[in-house]
């Protein structure tokens, strides 16, 4: 069976005053339906572009790869997405098989209108439903994600919701066109552990309901350990990592992978020295030959990681990483 | 008090008028609520809640950047001892120079128009704690030194550096007055995991280097964890339980802190759902629960919890918790520790 989701050689750059920047660069991942990918990345290795890829919403400066093809089987035939023009073809991919919730509630949300507003009026774009329909559905899905009181709910502004009740509110509009594909970039950032971890479980409640994959965005990889069934690790806009949840956390093989784990303060070691990541992530502008992440790389071994870029190499099962330390054993010193 | 307390606060509240005036009754935003502490010299001492819980607000006060409402704090640093609610003009002034803050988002805490340098040197000529250029400039560089910051950068200005570099430029400019105590706001909440371990290490090698006293303000409980030596925990304004870190983590009684502690995401794929979830949100400030403020999302309030507010009771010599079932409740709910030592 074809996977929901085959992106294939994405490369995105943006057209800046200072010169034309590569954000993503071949960039090649596949989704199942049902399943979870967890896209991880520090801030500027190009995670948030590549999901707006999905849905074509990067700015007007962005120029994509002529390699870049981006395809949604979908139950009635593959959309290719990079060839959507029209917004009237573009519906498909915004709001009606790919859905996207976003990192700060607030923000997400119109100010001036309210709650129900919002959501009845995306399901009269995207659905054949009419506004007292709309109307219905829309209350019974703020009622599915957990909201009290969800008729009085439906009719009142973001303001009027607490952070947590905000993010609910957000996830029962992206899920209501019933859509194949959510986006959730960064959904459980701005919020508190124990709502967290109240939104964390009700995702994981939904993807079981709907059925539908998800691809999780976020720098937190215990919250991917939680959720996610595969694991994609970006750095500088390239793919470094990638392979079943808990291959790449038990073994990460690519050196950034096991940079990011070790960084992470662990509880059940409190003595363990946090250990950083020497470095900062270099500009966009300013991109390394070679292996992206060869000036912070521990374990550099000579010219080759500064000249040429590494290629994909099996290192467990179903598990990738590019790098050139991998050897025949398929691991990293 | 003893000689290794910096700070005291006792019965120290923070409340913010909401509305009212002169017909109908005033209404205050209690924002931190009868709250007792001592931070002890030379110490991280961690302070957590979720938002809302008036940890920053505590922060503030400590600093005198808000006001006080009740209670009493004292500051002793061995040079100076100051009754915080009584100061004059001349002993706040100096209080400012002898405590600081880092604030939160290095991305808008340092002004654009400014180099490196003259922003580290603000608080020097502001405070007119230097009598020549000369000498404001060699304070500089010695603090740039210590922050790890290049010194031929301190003509740039901050859009050319990145967020771990403008931490260290935040933590140089709280740091060249000399402080004795330093208030951290969720200094690493803004920064990625890969230099949140960087800027960590950096504030723990300076307070060890000039004995600094540091509160350490955060939600993250993995790294206070690895940071602080002792830590309080907030809820709703009140202080829920307080104890050395390694005691809190390993043995916590509130129900809260076992909530909280469960409530991190576990780095083990084969861990999922073995935690304690709480329901429901912090109640809201204009209508607070009577009795314990956590009742309304405790699973194990009795009656006596919506009735009386728990005072803090010692379990143990520095180990205080505001519960009125801790006692019984003990055993009955692995910590989050145990559960992830056994699987």
């Amino acid at each position: 069976m074809k996977p929901l989701l085959d992106i294939r050689d994405l490369t995105l750059q943006f057209d800046t005053d200072e010169g034309r920047l590569t954000a993503v660069e071949n960039f090649s991942v596949s989704l199942g339906r049902g399943q979870i990918l967890g896209l991880v990345g520090e801030s500027g290795s190009g995670k948030s572009v590549t999901a707006k890829s999905l849905m074509r919403l990067n700015s007007g400066n962005a120029v994509y790869g002529e390699q870049t093809k981006i395809t949604l089987h979908l139950d009635d035939g593959p959309v290719d997405i990079m060839s959507l023009r029209t917004n009237r073809q573009l519906k498909v991919v915004r709001g009606g098989s790919i859905s996207m919730i976003f990192q700060e509630p607030m923000a997400s949300f119109a100010p001036a209108l309210t709650i129900g507003d919002q959501m009845v009026e995306q399901l009269l774009i995207h659905t054949g439903m009419s506004k007292d329909e709309a109307r219905r559905h829309s209350i019974e899905m703020l009622d599915r994600v957990g909201i009290a009181d969800a008729a009085k709910r439906f009719g009142q502004y973001a303001f009027e919701l607490s952070g947590g009740m905000r993010q609910r509110a957000m996830i029962a509009m992206a899920l209501s066109t019933h859509p194949k594909l959510l986006i959730a970039d960064e959904p459980t950032t701005a919020l508190d552990v124990t709502i967290q971890a109240q939104v964390i479980d009700l995702m994981k409640d939904l993807v079981k309901e709907f059925g539908m994959a998800i691809i999780f965005i976020t720098h937190d990889l215990g919250v991917i350990a939680q959720t996610a069934d595969h694991v994609a690790v970006m750095y500088l806009g390239r793919l470094i990592e990638h392979g079943p949840v808990r291959e790449v956390i038990r073994n990460p093989t690519h050196p950034y992978t096991k940079g990011l784990l070790a960084a992470l303060p662990k509880l059940s070691d409190l003595d363990a020295p946090l250990t950083p990541v020497a470095g900062d992530i270099p500009s966009p502008l300013e991109r390394p030959a070679g292996c992206v992440f060869q000036t912070r790389c521990p374990s550099v071994i000579g010219n080759v990681c500064l000249t040429e870029v590494p290629e994909f190499r099996e290192c467990g099962a179903n598990h990738v990483a590019a790098c050139h330390l991998i050897g025949a054993g398929g691991d990293t010193p | 008090m003893t000689d290794d307390i910096l700070i005291s606060a006792r019965n120290l509240s923070v409340r913010f008028p909401l509305s009212g005036g002169l017909l109908s009754e005033k209404t205050y935003v209690h924002a931190v609520e009868d709250v007792s502490i001592d931070i002890e010299k030379g110490k991280f001492f961690g302070l957590v809640g979720e938002s809302g819980s008036g940890k920053t607000t505590l922060g503030r006060a400590l600093l005198l950047a808000n006001p006080i409402t009740h209670g009493e704090v004292s500051y002793s640093d061995g040079d100076v001892d100051y009754d915080l609610r009584s100061l004059t003009r001349q002993q706040r002034r100096d209080y400012y120079s002898r405590a600081q803050l880092i604030f939160q988002d290095p991305y808008a805490a340092l002004s654009p128009r400014m180099t490196v340098r003259d922003i580290i040197a603000e608080p020097l000529e502001v405070m007119k704690l230097t009598s020549s250029r000369r000498e404001t400039d060699e304070r500089v560089r010695e603090i740039a030194a210590k922050c790890r910051l290049n010194l031929e950068h301190l003509r740039r200005f901050p859009h050319a550096f990145s967020g771990g570099q403008r931490q260290r430029i935040s933590i140089a400019r709280a740091l060249v007055s000399r402080p004795r105590f330093v208030v951290a706001d969720e200094s690493v909440a803004a920064l990625d995991v890969s230099i949140q371990a960087d800027i960590l290490n950096l504030l723990k090698s300076i307070q060890r280097d000039l004995g600094l006293t540091f509160l350490f303000i955060s939600h993250d409980l993995s790294v206070v964890a690895h940071t602080c030596d002792h830590v309080a925990l907030m809820y709703f304004g009140r202080l829920v339980e307080t104890a050395p870190t390694r005691e809190l983590f390993a043995a916590p009684k509130h129900p809260y802190t076992k909530a909280l502690l469960s409530a991190i995401p576990s780095l083990d794929p084969d861990d999922r759902g073995q935690v304690q979830k709480l329901e429901g949100e912090i109640p809201s400030q204009t209508n607070p629960p009577p009795g314990c403020k956590f009742q309304t999302r405790c699973p194990f309030a009795i009656d006596v919890c919506r009735r009386d507010e728990p005072a803090l009771e010692m379990v143990e010599d520095r180990h205080r918790v505001a519960c009125h079932r801790w006692k019984e409740l003990e055993g009955t709910v692995p910590s989050a520790l145990e559960v992830r030592a056994e699987s």
